[in-house]
């Protein structure tokens, strides 16, 4: 595969690293949580999505003549059902766990994270939600055009991830810095005591740094869904780790760095694969990233202190 | 019979992990999510010197204990020089890389484990009540060894590292050094606990050490009680047996321990049986109040 293929590839690996990254990073420049449950609200948005997507299936087939037709709406109906149900979920964490374990010691908050995903997880392989067996998520390209050029090309579904990443992120910038409450994030991300004495409302930064993060992991979880065909509860393992490596790598707090780690890291491990593949398995450099971060380098690429 | 002895075995194993992980995050302080890497390491050892080695059990306990130890001192570098919280994503790593090193290398049999692992035996007696009380006699080295860590002066350094390390550095306690040998320690336990699983249950597969067994592992001490003795002890007996004697129960098993976790940190971080718990206060209550009245007022 050419380098230009494999770069786009990368790209798309890397919008959905992003996503998931961007909540863990917000969440953690404000109460300064390893918010690892965060895995465990992506995993839900697939899940979520995917028994949207059925319903709405099964609405639209029989109404409109057009299975595709029925099929792409289906999966736009199932998306913003994923975000909002993941945002909530993200905000309760908040409300029901963080609000009373943020002025002990981080590590309780830590333990109480680890728990909350392990719960978060089991709860998704029950069968009153979509069992312990993999399902499809069959909503292919959801109408996106295959973009061909001499250099690469675009499967439908890649491209609506990108689309769907560069709408999202853009929204999250347009909020970030051009609303008040965007204002008072990043007063709060700086300093919280400050920010809350100077008249921010810290809980409502708080909480919608919750709603939004969660939202985007939420989305992230669909559109990985929709990609490898796949959704199974324990999605959620392996990116439980990897966007704690973009987000470190990023440097804790910053919403730039998260964007820049995710497309770095996943070029990283889309050019090893292609050109070195059977010298470690692809997941094995994100804990190599990490180490080496942890060890030698904790404040990331674009991190403070 | 034999599902009351296995259940008791099995309990002994989770014991000794619970107060493994107890010396490293109770004692020490750090905070670690790869348990059960250790757990496999020790079985994996013992299982493939008896499997591909023909080596005795006694050979491969004991390798497995020094072997397991020695990782642990390896893998203990990271948090030298990283962060609490840190620490734990470190040792996720660990865990998973673990787990995969099982999974795709074949000389650990790969993802279809490693099976038929001879069973010790004992001056011939076949029934596995020798293998009981071995396991629990194990469970007794565990006990002692914590026990006895808490009234030396290494478990006072542990102490100290877990409460501030750089007032521990300042007083002129090597924190690096002692950190290593909390790791050294927990590892070798749970190495052994390993080793004991490994026989028993005569097969391994690589998942059985995933990620989510070092959460039950760190449920059983939060859960019982960080730090103390009595905790973790307690907690692995009721978490491994409340499962299994409430079927119903069993079925959700992962949410009891990841919610159990999550109410423990709620109303008791320090753990049911914690020193300022309020089951803790309640008994010492009681207790005074029974040696008050033996007396005049």
């Amino acid at each position: 595969m050419s380098i230009a293929q494999n770069l786009s590839n990368a790209m798309v690996l890397a919008s959905t690293y992003i996503l998931i990254a961007i909540g863990l990073t917000m969440v953690y420049g404000v109460l300064k949580v390893l918010h690892i449950a965060h895995a465990g609200v992506y995993a839900s948005g697939a899940f979520i999505g995917l028994i949207a997507f059925n319903f709405a299936r099964e609405f639209f087939t029989p109404l409109l003549e057009d299975a595709r037709l029925a099929s792409n709406l289906s999966f736009w109906f199932s998306l913003p059902i994923a975000m909002l149900v993941a945002g909530v979920m993200g905000v309760l964490i908040y409300l029901l766990v963080y609000r009373y374990t943020w002025g002990k010691s981080p590590t309780i908050s830590l333990v109480a994270s680890v728990g909350l995903f392990t719960l978060i997880q089991d709860l998704l392989q029950k069968p009153f939600l979509l069992g312990p067996r993999q399902q499809p998520y069959p909503a292919g390209g959801a109408g996106m055009p295959r973009i061909e050029t001499p250099w690469f090309t675009l499967t439908p579904t890649q491209v609506l991830i990108l689309v769907v990443t560069l709408v999202l992120l853009a929204i999250v910038y347009f909020i970030l810095n051009r609303t008040r409450i965007g204002l008072g994030w990043q007063a709060a991300a700086l300093d919280p005591e400050m920010a809350a004495a100077v008249g921010v409302n810290v809980t409502r930064v708080i909480l919608l740094n919750f709603f939004i993060g969660s939202m985007l992991a939420g989305a992230a979880g669909v559109l990985v869904g929709v990609y490898d065909n796949m959704v199974f509860a324990t999605m959620g393992d392996v990116p439980s780790y990897k966007a704690f490596v973009v987000v470190v790598l990023g440097g804790l707090g910053s919403v730039a760095g998260t964007i820049v780690a995710g497309i770095v890291l996943a070029i990283a491990e889309t050019f090893m694969v292609a050109f070195a593949g059977s010298l470690m398995p692809r997941d094995a450099i994100a804990f190599l990233v990490l180490i080496l971060l942890l060890m030698f380098r904790p404040r990331g690429l674009l991190g403070r202190a | 019979m034999d599902y009351f002895i296995s259940l008791a075995v099995f309990a002994g194993i989770w014991v000794v992990l619970a107060l493994s992980l107890n010396i490293l995050m109770g004692y020490a302080g750090q905070v670690s999510l790869g348990q059960a890497a250790f757990f496999g390491i020790g079985a994996y050892t013992s299982g493939i010197l008896a499997l591909k080695f023909d080596q005795p059990f006694v050979v491969g306990f004991f390798a497995a204990i020094v072997l397991t130890g020695l990782v642990g001192a390896f893998l203990g570098l990271p948090s030298l020089r990283v962060r609490h919280d840190f620490l734990v994503l470190a040792t996720m790593g660990v865990n998973f890389v673990v787990v995969a090193i099982f999974k795709y290398v074949d000389f650990f049999g790969g993802a279809l484990g490693l099976i038929d692992i001879p069973t010790p035996r004992f001056f011939g007696i076949t029934n596995e009540i020798p293998y009981l009380i071995l396991v629990w006699l194990y469970v007794g080295v565990a006990i002692l060894v914590s026990w006895y860590l808490s009234k030396t002066w290494t478990g006072l350094a542990l102490n100290t590292v877990r409460l501030n390390e750089e007032a521990a550095a300042a007083v002129g306690v090597s924190v690096p050094r002692f950190k290593i040998y909390a790791f050294i320690i927990s590892a070798a336990l749970a190495g052994g606990a390993g080793s004991l699983y490994a026989h028993y249950l005569k097969s391994l597969f690589p998942d059985n050490f995933y990620f989510v067994e070092s959460i039950v592992i760190l449920s059983m001490v939060v859960v019982g009680g960080v730090g103390t003795l009595r905790g973790p002890i307690l907690g692995a007996i009721v978490l491994r047996a409340l499962p299994e004697l409430l079927r119903d129960l069993h079925d959700y098993r992962f949410a009891m321990y990841g919610g159990l976790i999550v109410l423990m940190m709620l109303f008791q971080p320090m753990g049911l049986l914690g020193d300022e718990s309020t089951l803790m206060r309640g008994i010492r209550r009681i207790l005074k109040r029974e040696v008050t009245n033996g007396r005049a007022a």
